[in-house]
């Protein structure tokens, strides 16, 4: 039995009659002192272990144990090597390391984990990029057939479903789309009327406020509040349905997960944008009349003004393109949700991945439009 | 049996006096009354839904009890507020019922990081214990995966040695052996008995398994979903064969009543 008395710890390699010992003693404990070792480790496992001055002790021994036993070299053909002889350890010691020893390392397991080259880093990342694209390309490709399906009444999907997105991304949005249409109204009203005064043409800030909403303004704030609301909360709510395994539940019961997840949303989103970039596009006029007020327009000739400046076809310009916005942003969230990995962590990926996609893709494609449209002269 | 609980005794690691769970006004058990000694393996059984792992989440404090309390060798532990409670917590390993392994770090990591947090080991020796514990539970070179990198079995096993991280005095496990196969399941029985063993740890294991139950356990508590409160306690064995109360006997036997034998192997 162990001694009571604490001893610091102690492993002492020794060769005896040409067969390695390992002498252990002390109190092996992990608040205790560093263990002392004394002797070169030798490359093969102890024939004997003399514990006879060995006191409590906890997992810190039998890990040292342990871990001289594994770098002990394997045989070179790859052979199972044999059990290292567990000879004069006492038997609780002796029961763990027979516990520890039971299941060989899984030597394909540690290999790895060796970093790969640079070269094949940039394969991998071309590969992965290429890969994105293609799945990007299937995506749209298959909400298109959802619509086609949706459109011949052959889709299924809980209407309840449908009116739960509609109600989050609608109305639920208002107040933080309010909030920021205003402001930005606002903020383009002070830096117009700034520049405008000086030329005596105070008045021709209405026109600037309401331009630049319409065409611009509103319909991109939208789009990009509605990225980082709605569509990171679609690409949070699908991963974790696909960390759950509930999408395979879906499609056990026979419905297709695109028909059912991605339709409601893609279908709600594109109902609400433009209804939700009318009302920014309003908002932030009013916001421009406040300012305009502010400096001595009335609210009169600044509405009368705004409404001369704007034709129709101006007006419908951002609520045009807010249908494609309101598109992109529930199909970069829910296909980053569906592909996203089975943990938290992945499901906190794919939503920063939904939000960055989604807003790049709307700038972008803002671009475009900018570009289309100056070409048509509209 | 009437409830009068007696001062307990030098030994017992944990008491429960009087413990009622609640969730809201929903009562799910009342009136608990049991003790642990030290180096007990205890089973907390009872029919799925009934309780089992809501006893479990208030002995280490996640939940507080509707009324009654829970003491540590005679110390009370609900009654200790959420900063005296931390001298208890660093003594205890919980495996959850899913592993609950965090997921951003690998499996040496998980295992790693409380050992890093409460102790002044070089890292070196943290490596070492690591793979100690993943040895252990037959996770050797899986060092580097991520929790979603391996099954489910796996990510149980991996819970359970970084439960054991700390070699903590009283072991809290939360269903370890479903999911496992019949061989991992048995070696996870024999890893317990040698845990207590060796470290002297006191085990309470929530578990439905009949086999690891009659295997390890040498006291238990049996929760009736009739009654909402404890059906028995006593060894398990002893338990089945003699038992006043038809649903444990029912539970131990699988439902059959008459035939002790077909289970009595173990």
């Amino acid at each position: 039995m162990p001694s009571e008395e604490t001893s610091p710890s102690l492993a002492r390699w020794t060769v005896d009659g040409g067969r390695v010992v390992l002498e252990i003693s002390g109190e092996w404990r992990r608040d205790g002192v560093v263990p002392e070792i004394h002797g070169e480790p030798p490359d093969e496992a102890p024939a004997r272990y003399v514990t006879d001055r060995l006191c409590r002790f906890d997992s810190t021994l039998p890990a040292f144990i342990l871990s001289h036993l594994r770098s002990v070299a394997k045989p070179p053909d790859g052979a199972e090597p044999p059990k290292p002889p567990l000879e004069g350890l006492p038997p609780d010691l002796r029961g763990l390391m027979e516990l520890a020893l039971a299941v060989p390392e899984e030597s394909d397991a540690r290999q790895k984990s060796a970093g790969p080259s640079e070269l094949t880093k940039l394969g991998k990342l071309s590969i992965h990029v290429w890969a994105g694209v293609l799945s990007i390309a299937e995506f749209t490709g298959q909400s298109m057939l959802a619509l086609g399906r949706f459109a011949t009444g052959r889709a299924r999907f809980r209407a309840r479903d449908f009116w739960m997105v509609v109600q989050e991304c609608g109305v639920q949005a208002l107040p933080i789309v309010s909030l920021i249409s205003f402001l930005i109204g606002l903020i383009l009203a002070f830096v117009g009327n700034a520049q405008l005064v000086s030329f005596g043409a105070g008045l021709y800030v209405a026109d600037l406020v309401g331009i630049a909403m319409v065409r611009e303004m509103g319909v991109v704030m939208t789009a990009i509040i509605m990225s980082g609301r709605t569509g990171a909360a679609f690409a949070a709510h699908l991963g974790s349905m696909k960390a759950n395994e509930e999408i395979d539940a879906l499609r056990t019961f026979g419905f297709d997960p695109f028909d059912f997840l991605v339709l409601p949303r893609l279908l709600a989103l594109v109902l609400m944008m433009p209804l939700l970039t009318l009302y920014a596009n309003f908002v932030g006029i009013l916001g421009g009349m406040l300012v305009g007020a502010a400096v001595g327009i009335p609210p009169i000739l600044y509405w009368n003004e705004t409404v001369a400046s704007i034709d129709l076809t101006t007006a419908s310009l951002g609520v045009f393109k807010s249908v494609f916005f309101g598109a992109v942003i529930a199909m970069s969230g829910c296909l980053q949700g569906m592909h996203a990995g089975n943990s938290s962590a992945a499901v906190g990926e794919a939503t920063t991945r939904a939000v960055v996609a989604s807003i790049t893709a709307i700038i972008i494609l803002d671009s475009g439009f900018a570009a289309i449209f100056t070409v048509l002269d509209i | 049996m009437p409830v009068s609980p007696p001062p307990p005794p030098a030994k017992a690691k944990i008491t429960v006096r009087d413990l009622t769970m609640a969730y809201g006004s929903f009562v799910v058990m009342r009136d608990l009354n049991f003790e642990v000694a030290e180096k007990d393996i205890f089973v907390i059984m009872g029919g799925s839904g009934c309780g089992k792992s809501t006893l479990l989440r208030h002995l280490i404090g996640l939940r507080e009890p509707a009324r009654g309390s829970v003491l540590y060798e005679g110390e009370d532990f609900t009654a200790a507020g959420p900063e005296g409670r931390g001298k208890f917590i660093r003594r205890f390993g919980v495996m959850y019922q899913s592993g609950a392994l965090w997921s951003s770090l690998t499996l040496a990591e998980n295992i790693a990081l409380p050992l890093e947090e409460n102790s002044h080991l070089a890292p070196m020796a943290i490596r070492d214990l690591v793979s100690y514990k993943l040895s252990l539970v037959g996770l050797a070179g899986y060092e580097d995966y991520y929790p979603a990198q391996i099954s489910g079995g796996m990510n149980k096993r991996a819970g359970i040695a970084r439960a054991m991280a700390l070699d903590p005095d009283i072991l809290f496990l939360d269903e370890p052996g479903a999911g496992l196969d019949p061989l991992s399941s048995r070696r996870l029985d024999d890893l317990i008995v040698r845990l207590r063993d060796s470290l002297g740890s006191t085990v309470v294991i929530v578990t439905h398994e009949l086999a690891s139950i009659f295997a390890i356990a040498n006291h238990s508590i049996f929760l009736d979903t009739a009654t909402r409160t404890q059906g028995a306690t006593g060894n398990p064995s002893e338990l089945r064969d003699h038992s006043e109360n038809p649903a444990v006997r029912l539970f131990l036997r699988r439902g059959g009543e008459t035939d002790p034998s077909s289970q009595s192997k173990s």
